[in-house]
Protein backbone atom coordinates (compact mmCIF):
# COMPACT_ATOMS: atom_id res chain seq x y z
CA UNK A 1 0.00 0.00 0.00
CA UNK A 2 2.62 2.45 0.72
CA UNK A 3 4.33 2.06 -2.23
CA UNK A 4 1.45 2.17 -4.12
CA UNK A 5 0.55 5.74 -2.74
CA UNK A 6 3.63 6.69 -3.25
CA UNK A 7 3.52 6.55 -6.61
CA UNK A 8 0.36 7.68 -6.97
CA UNK A 9 1.69 10.98 -5.74
CA UNK A 10 4.70 11.11 -7.47
CA UNK A 11 1.84 10.90 -10.64
CA UNK A 12 -0.37 13.61 -9.52
CA UNK A 13 2.61 15.63 -8.78
CA UNK A 14 3.46 14.99 -12.58
CA UNK A 15 0.34 16.04 -13.77
CA UNK A 16 0.23 19.61 -11.69
CA UNK A 17 3.71 20.23 -13.54
CA UNK A 18 2.49 19.33 -16.91
CA UNK A 19 -0.60 21.65 -16.06
CA UNK A 20 1.92 24.47 -15.09
CA UNK A 21 4.11 23.59 -18.13
CA UNK A 22 1.40 23.92 -20.69
CA UNK A 23 -0.41 26.76 -19.01
CA UNK A 24 2.94 28.60 -19.01
CA UNK A 25 3.58 27.92 -22.86
CA UNK A 26 -0.06 29.34 -23.41
CA UNK A 27 0.74 32.66 -21.72
CA UNK A 28 3.30 32.72 -23.50
CA UNK A 29 2.28 31.97 -26.65
CA UNK A 30 -0.48 34.98 -25.90
CA UNK A 31 2.22 37.21 -25.22
CA UNK A 32 4.09 36.69 -28.30
CA UNK A 33 1.07 37.29 -30.21
CA UNK A 34 -0.10 40.70 -28.23
CA UNK A 35 4.01 42.09 -27.90
CA UNK A 36 4.34 43.15 -31.26
CA UNK A 37 1.03 44.98 -31.48
CA UNK A 38 1.50 46.52 -28.49
CA UNK A 39 5.31 47.97 -29.13
CA UNK A 40 4.41 49.47 -32.68
CA UNK A 41 0.69 51.11 -31.25
CA UNK A 42 3.82 52.30 -28.13
CA UNK A 43 6.74 53.64 -30.64
CA UNK A 44 3.61 55.02 -33.06
CA UNK A 45 2.33 56.92 -29.87
CA UNK A 46 5.85 57.83 -29.25
CA UNK A 47 7.43 58.53 -32.53
CA UNK A 48 3.61 60.95 -34.00
CA UNK A 49 1.62 62.12 -31.13
CA UNK A 50 3.74 64.80 -30.49
CA UNK A 51 3.36 65.72 -34.24
CA UNK A 52 -0.32 65.68 -33.59
CA UNK A 53 -2.53 69.03 -33.51
CA UNK A 54 -5.89 70.37 -34.63
CA UNK A 55 -3.96 71.86 -37.80
CA UNK A 56 -3.06 67.74 -38.51
CA UNK A 57 -6.77 67.03 -38.80
CA UNK A 58 -7.95 70.57 -40.12
CA UNK A 59 -5.02 71.81 -42.94
CA UNK A 60 -4.08 70.93 -46.12
CA UNK A 61 -0.02 69.72 -46.43
CA UNK A 62 2.20 72.46 -46.72
CA UNK A 63 5.18 72.65 -49.63
CA UNK A 64 8.61 71.87 -48.31
CA UNK A 65 10.30 74.07 -46.01
CA UNK A 66 6.80 75.81 -44.76
CA UNK A 67 6.11 74.70 -40.88
CA UNK A 68 2.65 73.39 -39.96
CA UNK A 69 0.33 71.62 -42.44
CA UNK A 70 -1.73 68.37 -42.20
CA UNK A 71 -3.47 65.43 -43.40
CA UNK A 72 -7.13 66.70 -43.75
CA UNK A 73 -7.39 65.54 -47.09
CA UNK A 74 -5.73 62.52 -46.98
CA UNK A 75 -8.16 61.41 -43.79
CA UNK A 76 -11.33 62.45 -46.40
CA UNK A 77 -9.88 60.76 -49.43
CA UNK A 78 -9.40 57.66 -47.22
CA UNK A 79 -13.29 57.43 -46.19
CA UNK A 80 -14.03 57.75 -49.37
CA UNK A 81 -11.86 55.46 -51.01
CA UNK A 82 -12.64 53.18 -48.33
CA UNK A 83 -16.64 53.73 -48.29
CA UNK A 84 -16.64 53.25 -52.24
CA UNK A 85 -14.41 50.07 -51.23
CA UNK A 86 -16.79 48.76 -48.60
CA UNK A 87 -20.25 49.57 -50.93
CA UNK A 88 -18.39 47.15 -53.67
CA UNK A 89 -16.33 44.37 -50.87
CA UNK A 90 -18.91 44.13 -48.36
CA UNK A 91 -22.11 43.77 -50.90
CA UNK A 92 -20.52 41.38 -53.45
CA UNK A 93 -18.75 39.42 -50.96
CA UNK A 94 -22.07 38.39 -48.81
CA UNK A 95 -23.78 37.62 -52.16
CA UNK A 96 -21.25 35.22 -52.93
CA UNK A 97 -20.84 34.05 -49.43
CA UNK A 98 -24.41 33.05 -49.24
CA UNK A 99 -24.34 31.50 -53.08
CA UNK A 100 -21.54 29.50 -52.09
CA UNK A 101 -23.10 28.37 -48.93
CA UNK A 102 -26.50 28.32 -49.51
CA UNK A 103 -27.32 27.87 -52.96
CA UNK A 104 -24.93 26.63 -54.99
CA UNK A 105 -23.84 23.48 -52.46
CA UNK A 106 -21.98 20.97 -54.59
CA UNK A 107 -22.23 22.70 -57.65
CA UNK A 108 -19.44 23.64 -60.19
CA UNK A 109 -19.95 26.88 -60.54
CA UNK A 110 -19.46 26.99 -56.52
CA UNK A 111 -16.02 25.01 -56.87
CA UNK A 112 -14.73 27.43 -59.32
CA UNK A 113 -16.16 30.40 -57.42
CA UNK A 114 -14.11 29.23 -54.12
CA UNK A 115 -10.96 28.69 -56.79
CA UNK A 116 -11.54 32.16 -57.83
CA UNK A 117 -11.57 33.80 -54.58
CA UNK A 118 -8.74 31.96 -53.19
CA UNK A 119 -6.53 32.96 -55.74
CA UNK A 120 -7.83 36.21 -55.54
CA UNK A 121 -7.12 36.69 -51.88
CA UNK A 122 -3.53 35.52 -52.74
CA UNK A 123 -2.97 38.49 -55.78
CA UNK A 124 -0.61 41.35 -54.42
CA UNK A 125 -1.68 44.27 -53.96
CA UNK A 126 0.24 46.00 -56.75
CA UNK A 127 -1.05 43.37 -59.40
CA UNK A 128 -4.11 44.34 -58.32
CA UNK A 129 -3.24 48.11 -58.88
CA UNK A 130 -2.02 47.64 -62.16
CA UNK A 131 -5.20 45.35 -63.34
CA UNK A 132 -7.23 48.46 -62.32
CA UNK A 133 -5.03 51.31 -63.74
CA UNK A 134 -5.60 49.16 -67.28
CA UNK A 135 -9.05 47.97 -67.02
CA UNK A 136 -10.34 52.00 -65.28
CA UNK A 137 -7.34 54.68 -65.89
CA UNK A 138 -5.92 54.21 -68.87
CA UNK A 139 -9.65 53.60 -70.66
CA UNK A 140 -10.87 57.24 -68.80
CA UNK A 141 -7.08 58.95 -69.22
CA UNK A 142 -6.96 59.95 -66.02
CA UNK A 143 -6.63 58.85 -61.96
CA UNK A 144 -9.70 58.57 -59.79
CA UNK A 145 -11.15 58.47 -56.54
CA UNK A 146 -13.30 56.10 -58.03
CA UNK A 147 -10.23 53.94 -59.36
CA UNK A 148 -8.88 53.64 -56.05
CA UNK A 149 -12.04 52.30 -54.56
CA UNK A 150 -12.44 49.95 -56.82
CA UNK A 151 -9.17 48.74 -56.64
CA UNK A 152 -9.48 48.27 -52.39
CA UNK A 153 -13.35 47.01 -53.07
CA UNK A 154 -12.15 44.23 -55.53
CA UNK A 155 -9.25 43.46 -52.03
CA UNK A 156 -12.56 42.93 -50.21
CA UNK A 157 -14.08 40.65 -51.73
CA UNK A 158 -12.35 37.36 -51.52
CA UNK A 159 -12.08 37.70 -47.27
CA UNK A 160 -16.03 38.50 -46.72
CA UNK A 161 -17.20 35.83 -49.19
CA UNK A 162 -14.96 33.11 -47.61
CA UNK A 163 -15.73 34.06 -44.01
CA UNK A 164 -19.44 34.69 -44.94
CA UNK A 165 -19.35 30.96 -46.56
CA UNK A 166 -17.70 29.50 -43.31
CA UNK A 167 -20.14 31.68 -41.01
CA UNK A 168 -22.87 30.27 -42.80
CA UNK A 169 -21.88 26.66 -42.67
CA UNK A 170 -21.51 26.99 -39.28
CA UNK A 171 -25.28 27.43 -38.44
CA UNK A 172 -26.65 24.31 -37.03
CA UNK A 173 -28.66 22.48 -39.98
CA UNK A 174 -32.05 21.77 -36.99
CA UNK A 175 -32.24 26.00 -37.47
CA UNK A 176 -32.47 25.59 -41.22
CA UNK A 177 -34.94 22.81 -40.62
CA UNK A 178 -36.82 24.67 -38.03
CA UNK A 179 -37.61 27.17 -40.45
CA UNK A 180 -38.49 24.85 -43.44
CA UNK A 181 -40.73 23.37 -41.25
CA UNK A 182 -43.04 26.11 -40.50
CA UNK A 183 -43.57 26.38 -44.27
CA UNK A 184 -41.19 29.18 -44.60
CA UNK A 185 -39.76 29.12 -48.55
CA UNK A 186 -36.20 27.94 -48.89
CA UNK A 187 -35.03 32.08 -49.87
CA UNK A 188 -36.93 33.55 -47.11
CA UNK A 189 -35.45 31.28 -44.60
CA UNK A 190 -31.67 31.72 -45.86
CA UNK A 191 -31.83 35.32 -45.81
CA UNK A 192 -33.94 36.08 -42.25
CA UNK A 193 -32.71 33.34 -39.92
CA UNK A 194 -29.25 31.58 -41.45
CA UNK A 195 -27.85 34.57 -42.19
CA UNK A 196 -29.20 36.37 -39.59
CA UNK A 197 -27.61 33.81 -37.34
CA UNK A 198 -24.33 33.72 -38.33
CA UNK A 199 -24.09 37.65 -38.97
CA UNK A 200 -21.82 38.56 -35.97
CA UNK A 201 -19.18 36.33 -37.60
CA UNK A 202 -20.12 37.90 -41.35
CA UNK A 203 -19.91 41.60 -39.65
CA UNK A 204 -16.63 40.48 -38.38
CA UNK A 205 -15.23 39.01 -41.70
CA UNK A 206 -16.34 42.78 -43.43
CA UNK A 207 -13.96 44.55 -40.41
CA UNK A 208 -11.28 42.01 -41.17
CA UNK A 209 -11.29 43.14 -44.95
CA UNK A 210 -12.17 47.22 -44.38
CA UNK A 211 -9.03 46.99 -41.64
CA UNK A 212 -6.75 45.16 -44.34
CA UNK A 213 -7.45 47.42 -47.55
CA UNK A 214 -7.76 50.55 -45.29
CA UNK A 215 -3.68 50.56 -44.81
CA UNK A 216 -3.02 49.26 -48.87
CA UNK A 217 -0.98 51.65 -51.02
CA UNK A 218 0.57 50.00 -53.46
CA UNK A 219 -3.25 48.98 -55.35
CA UNK A 220 -3.98 52.54 -54.92
CA UNK A 221 -0.46 54.57 -56.37
CA UNK A 222 -1.22 53.83 -59.97
CA UNK A 223 -5.24 54.54 -59.48
CA UNK A 224 -5.69 57.22 -56.58
CA UNK A 225 -2.52 58.49 -57.33
CA UNK A 226 -3.13 60.92 -53.97
CA UNK A 227 -3.18 64.56 -54.59
CA UNK A 228 -1.98 67.57 -52.39
CA UNK A 229 -4.79 69.63 -52.58
CA UNK A 230 -8.28 69.26 -51.31
CA UNK A 231 -10.48 67.22 -53.65
CA UNK A 232 -13.60 65.15 -52.70
CA UNK A 233 -14.50 64.43 -56.60
CA UNK A 234 -14.94 60.97 -57.40
CA UNK A 235 -13.37 61.86 -60.68
CA UNK A 236 -10.30 63.55 -59.92
CA UNK A 237 -7.03 61.81 -58.26
CA UNK A 238 -7.44 61.97 -54.04
CA UNK A 239 -5.32 61.43 -51.23
CA UNK A 240 -5.16 58.87 -49.01
CA UNK A 241 -3.14 58.18 -45.16
CA UNK A 242 -0.97 55.18 -46.72
CA UNK A 243 -0.30 57.24 -50.29
CA UNK A 244 0.63 60.20 -48.00
CA UNK A 245 2.64 58.26 -45.38
CA UNK A 246 4.36 56.73 -48.11
CA UNK A 247 5.35 59.72 -50.18
CA UNK A 248 6.46 61.76 -46.31
CA UNK A 249 8.28 58.90 -44.89
CA UNK A 250 10.39 58.54 -48.37
CA UNK A 251 11.35 61.83 -48.34
CA UNK A 252 14.43 63.59 -46.73
CA UNK A 253 13.06 66.07 -44.75
CA UNK A 254 12.56 65.88 -41.08
CA UNK A 255 9.24 67.61 -40.52
CA UNK A 256 7.55 65.44 -43.16
CA UNK A 257 9.23 62.49 -41.51
CA UNK A 258 7.27 63.49 -38.19
CA UNK A 259 4.21 64.16 -40.04
CA UNK A 260 4.25 59.88 -41.59
CA UNK A 261 4.40 59.01 -38.49
CA UNK A 262 1.32 61.04 -36.73
CA UNK A 263 -0.03 59.72 -39.97
CA UNK A 264 0.17 56.38 -39.37
CA UNK A 265 -0.81 57.02 -35.80
CA UNK A 266 -3.81 58.35 -36.92
CA UNK A 267 -4.45 55.74 -39.56
CA UNK A 268 -4.08 52.96 -36.63
CA UNK A 269 -7.00 54.58 -34.62
CA UNK A 270 -9.21 55.68 -37.38
CA UNK A 271 -9.38 51.63 -37.96
CA UNK A 272 -9.25 51.08 -34.39
CA UNK A 273 -11.96 53.18 -34.07
CA UNK A 274 -14.43 52.26 -37.45
CA UNK A 275 -14.16 48.64 -36.20
CA UNK A 276 -15.36 49.64 -32.66
CA UNK A 277 -18.11 51.64 -33.97
CA UNK A 278 -19.41 48.67 -36.03
CA UNK A 279 -19.09 46.28 -33.28
CA UNK A 280 -21.19 48.41 -30.71
CA UNK A 281 -23.96 49.88 -33.63
CA UNK A 282 -24.33 46.20 -34.52
CA UNK A 283 -24.24 44.48 -31.09
CA UNK A 284 -26.71 46.75 -29.35
CA UNK A 285 -29.90 44.71 -31.03
CA UNK A 286 -28.44 41.62 -29.20
CA UNK A 287 -30.95 39.78 -27.05
CA UNK A 288 -29.91 38.69 -23.80
CA UNK A 289 -28.55 35.29 -23.42
CA UNK A 290 -28.31 34.78 -27.47
CA UNK A 291 -25.04 32.95 -28.53
CA UNK B 1 -59.31 21.32 -35.82
CA UNK B 2 -57.42 18.35 -36.40
CA UNK B 3 -57.58 16.22 -39.64
CA UNK B 4 -57.03 12.31 -40.18
CA UNK B 5 -54.00 11.53 -41.91
CA UNK B 6 -54.17 8.26 -44.56
CA UNK B 7 -51.17 7.32 -45.71
CA UNK B 8 -51.15 4.48 -48.80
CA UNK B 9 -48.53 2.50 -50.46
CA UNK B 10 -45.62 4.95 -48.63
CA UNK B 11 -41.86 4.01 -49.70
CA UNK B 12 -39.11 6.10 -49.02
CA UNK B 13 -35.38 5.90 -49.84
CA UNK B 14 -31.85 7.76 -48.64
CA UNK B 15 -29.74 7.51 -51.89
CA UNK B 16 -29.93 3.39 -51.96
CA UNK B 17 -31.33 2.54 -48.57
CA UNK B 18 -35.00 1.57 -49.33
CA UNK B 19 -35.92 3.02 -45.38
CA UNK B 20 -39.78 2.74 -46.04
CA UNK B 21 -41.88 0.29 -47.46
CA UNK B 22 -45.08 -0.17 -48.10
CA UNK B 23 -46.24 1.68 -45.27
CA UNK B 24 -49.83 1.76 -45.17
CA UNK B 25 -52.21 3.58 -42.16
CA UNK B 26 -55.22 6.02 -40.93
CA UNK B 27 -54.65 7.79 -38.26
CA UNK B 28 -57.78 9.22 -36.97
CA UNK B 29 -58.32 13.02 -36.14
CA UNK B 30 -58.12 14.58 -32.93
CA UNK B 31 -55.93 11.76 -31.69
CA UNK B 32 -52.66 11.03 -30.46
CA UNK B 33 -51.13 8.29 -32.19
CA UNK B 34 -47.65 7.12 -31.06
CA UNK B 35 -44.84 5.26 -33.17
CA UNK B 36 -42.47 2.98 -31.62
CA UNK B 37 -39.85 0.97 -33.20
CA UNK B 38 -35.91 0.41 -32.24
CA UNK B 39 -33.35 3.05 -33.88
CA UNK B 40 -33.09 3.15 -37.65
CA UNK B 41 -36.35 1.55 -38.36
CA UNK B 42 -38.07 4.40 -40.56
CA UNK B 43 -40.48 6.12 -37.72
CA UNK B 44 -38.43 9.61 -38.34
CA UNK B 45 -38.30 9.17 -42.14
CA UNK B 46 -42.35 8.28 -41.82
CA UNK B 47 -42.64 11.25 -39.81
CA UNK B 48 -40.90 13.36 -42.28
CA UNK B 49 -42.89 12.16 -45.37
CA UNK B 50 -46.23 13.91 -43.81
CA UNK B 51 -44.98 17.04 -44.22
CA UNK B 52 -42.30 16.81 -46.73
CA UNK B 53 -39.58 17.54 -44.76
CA UNK B 54 -38.14 13.98 -45.97
CA UNK B 55 -37.62 15.21 -49.51
CA UNK B 56 -35.10 18.71 -47.99
CA UNK B 57 -32.61 15.95 -47.91
CA UNK B 58 -31.22 16.33 -51.54
CA UNK B 59 -30.93 12.51 -51.46
CA UNK B 60 -34.15 11.85 -50.76
CA UNK B 61 -36.83 10.51 -52.66
CA UNK B 62 -40.49 9.17 -51.50
CA UNK B 63 -43.46 7.35 -53.58
CA UNK B 64 -46.96 6.61 -52.43
CA UNK B 65 -50.04 8.65 -51.12
CA UNK B 66 -50.52 10.94 -47.93
CA UNK B 67 -53.88 12.33 -47.73
CA UNK B 68 -53.85 15.12 -44.86
CA UNK B 69 -58.17 15.45 -44.69
CA UNK B 70 -59.24 16.11 -48.20
CA UNK B 71 -55.61 17.05 -49.14
CA UNK B 72 -53.11 14.52 -51.15
CA UNK B 73 -49.97 16.56 -49.84
CA UNK B 74 -47.92 15.29 -52.91
CA UNK B 75 -49.97 15.80 -55.69
CA UNK B 76 -52.25 19.07 -54.59
CA UNK B 77 -50.12 21.14 -53.45
CA UNK B 78 -45.82 22.38 -52.70
CA UNK B 79 -44.20 21.70 -50.03
CA UNK B 80 -44.44 24.88 -48.19
CA UNK B 81 -47.97 24.94 -48.02
CA UNK B 82 -48.42 21.31 -46.40
CA UNK B 83 -45.97 22.77 -43.69
CA UNK B 84 -47.84 25.51 -42.37
CA UNK B 85 -50.70 22.76 -41.94
CA UNK B 86 -48.63 20.64 -40.52
CA UNK B 87 -46.34 21.36 -37.66
CA UNK B 88 -43.14 19.66 -36.81
CA UNK B 89 -41.23 19.72 -33.17
CA UNK B 90 -37.99 18.14 -33.06
CA UNK B 91 -36.15 16.23 -31.19
CA UNK B 92 -33.47 18.58 -29.82
CA UNK B 93 -35.62 22.27 -29.34
CA UNK B 94 -33.81 24.36 -32.25
CA UNK B 95 -35.37 27.66 -30.94
CA UNK B 96 -33.64 30.66 -33.33
CA UNK B 97 -30.93 32.04 -30.83
CA UNK B 98 -30.96 35.41 -32.67
CA UNK B 99 -34.55 35.93 -32.13
CA UNK B 100 -36.28 36.70 -29.04
CA UNK B 101 -39.27 34.47 -27.31
CA UNK B 102 -41.66 36.41 -28.90
CA UNK B 103 -40.14 36.67 -32.25
CA UNK B 104 -39.42 32.69 -32.05
CA UNK B 105 -43.25 32.15 -31.84
CA UNK B 106 -44.13 34.78 -34.60
CA UNK B 107 -41.53 33.50 -36.51
CA UNK B 108 -43.85 31.17 -38.92
CA UNK B 109 -46.26 34.10 -39.47
CA UNK B 110 -44.01 36.81 -39.82
CA UNK B 111 -41.37 34.95 -42.18
CA UNK B 112 -44.76 34.44 -44.41
CA UNK B 113 -45.21 38.12 -44.34
CA UNK B 114 -48.05 38.42 -41.32
CA UNK B 115 -47.87 41.64 -39.97
CA UNK B 116 -51.04 42.55 -38.17
CA UNK B 117 -48.81 43.89 -34.82
CA UNK B 118 -52.08 43.58 -32.34
CA UNK B 119 -53.30 39.70 -33.56
CA UNK B 120 -49.68 38.37 -33.31
CA UNK B 121 -49.61 39.92 -30.05
CA UNK B 122 -53.13 37.75 -29.56
CA UNK B 123 -51.69 34.47 -31.43
CA UNK B 124 -48.32 34.79 -29.63
CA UNK B 125 -49.79 34.94 -25.92
CA UNK B 126 -52.61 32.06 -26.76
CA UNK B 127 -49.22 29.66 -28.89
CA UNK B 128 -47.58 30.30 -25.25
CA UNK B 129 -50.54 29.63 -23.25
CA UNK B 130 -51.33 26.47 -25.22
CA UNK B 131 -48.06 25.33 -24.91
CA UNK B 132 -47.79 26.17 -21.08
CA UNK B 133 -45.27 28.47 -21.15
CA UNK B 134 -47.09 31.84 -20.67
CA UNK B 135 -46.29 32.40 -17.24
CA UNK B 136 -43.07 31.60 -17.09
CA UNK B 137 -41.82 33.83 -19.98
CA UNK B 138 -44.35 36.54 -19.91
CA UNK B 139 -41.81 39.11 -18.46
CA UNK B 140 -39.38 38.90 -21.19
CA UNK B 141 -41.10 38.35 -24.21
CA UNK B 142 -39.04 40.53 -26.21
CA UNK B 143 -36.07 40.83 -23.64
CA UNK B 144 -34.80 37.36 -23.90
CA UNK B 145 -33.26 35.10 -26.23
CA UNK B 146 -35.57 31.90 -26.90
CA UNK B 147 -31.81 30.38 -27.00
CA UNK B 148 -31.39 31.72 -23.60
CA UNK B 149 -34.42 29.17 -21.76
CA UNK B 150 -33.73 25.98 -20.29
CA UNK B 151 -34.10 22.76 -22.37
CA UNK B 152 -37.07 22.00 -21.51
CA UNK B 153 -38.21 25.84 -21.80
CA UNK B 154 -36.86 25.63 -25.41
CA UNK B 155 -38.63 22.75 -26.34
CA UNK B 156 -42.33 23.95 -25.40
CA UNK B 157 -41.11 27.05 -26.79
CA UNK B 158 -40.83 24.88 -29.97
CA UNK B 159 -44.27 23.93 -29.63
CA UNK B 160 -45.42 27.16 -29.51
CA UNK B 161 -43.84 28.44 -32.36
CA UNK B 162 -45.28 25.29 -34.43
CA UNK B 163 -48.69 26.16 -33.10
CA UNK B 164 -48.68 29.79 -34.09
CA UNK B 165 -49.00 29.36 -37.34
CA UNK B 166 -52.01 27.06 -36.70
CA UNK B 167 -51.56 23.74 -38.14
CA UNK B 168 -54.36 20.92 -38.40
CA UNK B 169 -51.83 18.28 -37.41
CA UNK B 170 -48.71 18.23 -34.89
CA UNK B 171 -45.61 16.05 -35.92
CA UNK B 172 -43.77 15.36 -32.58
CA UNK B 173 -39.88 13.55 -33.56
CA UNK B 174 -39.38 12.17 -29.69
CA UNK B 175 -39.71 15.44 -28.44
CA UNK B 176 -38.97 15.00 -25.00
CA UNK B 177 -36.20 12.45 -25.27
CA UNK B 178 -33.57 15.26 -24.57
CA UNK B 179 -35.28 16.40 -21.49
CA UNK B 180 -35.15 15.93 -17.63
CA UNK B 181 -38.27 14.15 -16.34
CA UNK B 182 -39.93 16.86 -14.93
CA UNK B 183 -39.95 18.85 -18.40
CA UNK B 184 -40.87 15.60 -19.79
CA UNK B 185 -44.33 15.16 -17.88
CA UNK B 186 -44.98 18.70 -18.85
CA UNK B 187 -44.78 17.89 -22.18
CA UNK B 188 -46.76 14.87 -22.09
CA UNK B 189 -49.35 16.68 -20.02
CA UNK B 190 -49.39 19.30 -22.78
CA UNK B 191 -50.08 16.59 -25.57
CA UNK B 192 -52.89 15.44 -23.46
CA UNK B 193 -54.27 18.54 -23.61
CA UNK B 194 -53.30 19.63 -27.32
CA UNK B 195 -54.70 16.55 -28.80
CA UNK B 196 -58.56 17.97 -28.27
CA UNK B 197 -57.47 20.48 -31.05
CA UNK B 198 -54.72 18.63 -32.95
CA UNK B 199 -54.09 15.63 -34.70
CA UNK B 200 -50.83 14.38 -33.08
CA UNK B 201 -48.11 11.92 -34.11
CA UNK B 202 -45.51 11.31 -32.01
CA UNK B 203 -42.60 9.19 -32.49
CA UNK B 204 -40.87 7.73 -29.45
CA UNK B 205 -38.62 5.55 -27.87
CA UNK B 206 -40.38 5.55 -24.20
CA UNK B 207 -43.33 2.96 -24.65
CA UNK B 208 -44.41 4.08 -21.03
CA UNK B 209 -44.76 7.42 -22.94
CA UNK B 210 -46.97 6.17 -25.76
CA UNK B 211 -48.94 4.25 -23.24
CA UNK B 212 -49.39 7.11 -21.61
CA UNK B 213 -50.18 10.08 -24.16
CA UNK B 214 -51.50 8.11 -27.64
CA UNK B 215 -54.60 6.31 -27.99
CA UNK B 216 -53.49 4.15 -31.32
CA UNK B 217 -49.65 2.71 -31.19
CA UNK B 218 -48.10 2.01 -34.57
CA UNK B 219 -45.00 -0.20 -34.29
CA UNK B 220 -42.28 0.41 -36.83
CA UNK B 221 -39.22 -2.57 -37.28
CA UNK B 222 -36.66 -2.46 -40.05
CA UNK B 223 -38.22 0.42 -42.57
CA UNK B 224 -41.73 -1.47 -42.32
CA UNK B 225 -44.94 -1.14 -40.11
CA UNK B 226 -45.21 -4.44 -38.46
CA UNK B 227 -48.83 -3.57 -36.35
CA UNK B 228 -50.86 -0.59 -36.06
CA UNK B 229 -53.98 -0.91 -33.52
CA UNK B 230 -55.21 1.09 -29.91
CA UNK B 231 -52.69 1.19 -27.77
CA UNK B 232 -53.88 -0.86 -24.87
CA UNK B 233 -54.11 -3.84 -27.27
CA UNK B 234 -50.41 -2.94 -28.95
CA UNK B 235 -49.25 -3.35 -24.90
CA UNK B 236 -51.45 -5.89 -23.95
CA UNK B 237 -52.27 -8.10 -26.55
CA UNK B 238 -50.26 -7.53 -29.93
CA UNK B 239 -50.98 -9.84 -32.75
CA UNK B 240 -47.67 -10.17 -34.01
CA UNK B 241 -45.10 -12.23 -32.32
CA UNK B 242 -42.37 -9.11 -33.28
CA UNK B 243 -43.99 -6.36 -31.52
CA UNK B 244 -44.72 -8.93 -28.23
CA UNK B 245 -40.73 -9.18 -28.49
CA UNK B 246 -40.14 -5.90 -29.14
CA UNK B 247 -42.30 -4.22 -26.16
CA UNK B 248 -41.58 -6.74 -23.28
CA UNK B 249 -37.62 -5.88 -23.99
CA UNK B 250 -36.42 -9.23 -25.90
CA UNK B 251 -34.70 -6.75 -28.09
CA UNK B 252 -34.45 -3.33 -29.31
Amino acid sequence: MQVKSGRNQLRSMFRELTDGVVTGLAMLATVVVVAPLVAIFVYLIYKGASSLSLSFFTRLPRPVGEAGGGMANAIVGSAILLGIASLIGVPVGIGGGIFLAEFGRGTKLADAIRFTADVLNGVPSIVMGIAIYALIVVPQNHFSAFSGGVALGIMMIPTVCRTTEEMLLMVPHAVREAALALGVPNWRSVLSITVKTASPGIITGCMLAFARVAGETAPLIFTALGNSFWSTSLNQPIAALPLQIWVYAQSPYEDWHRLAWAGALVLIILIVTAVSLVRYVTSRGVLKGAS
Amino acid sequence: MGVGIEVINLNAWYGTNHSLQDVNLNMPGNHATALIGPSGCGKSTFVRCLNRMHETNPIARVTGTVRIGDLDIYEDCKPVEIRRRVGMVFQRPNPFPTMSIYDNVAAGLKLNGYSNHRALDEIVEKSLKNSALWDEVKDDLKKKSGASLSGGQQQRLCIARALAVDPEVLLMDEPASALDPVSTSKIEDLIFQLKSQYTIVIVTHNMQQAARVAEKTGFFLNGRMVEFDSTHKIFTNPSDKRTEDYITGRFG
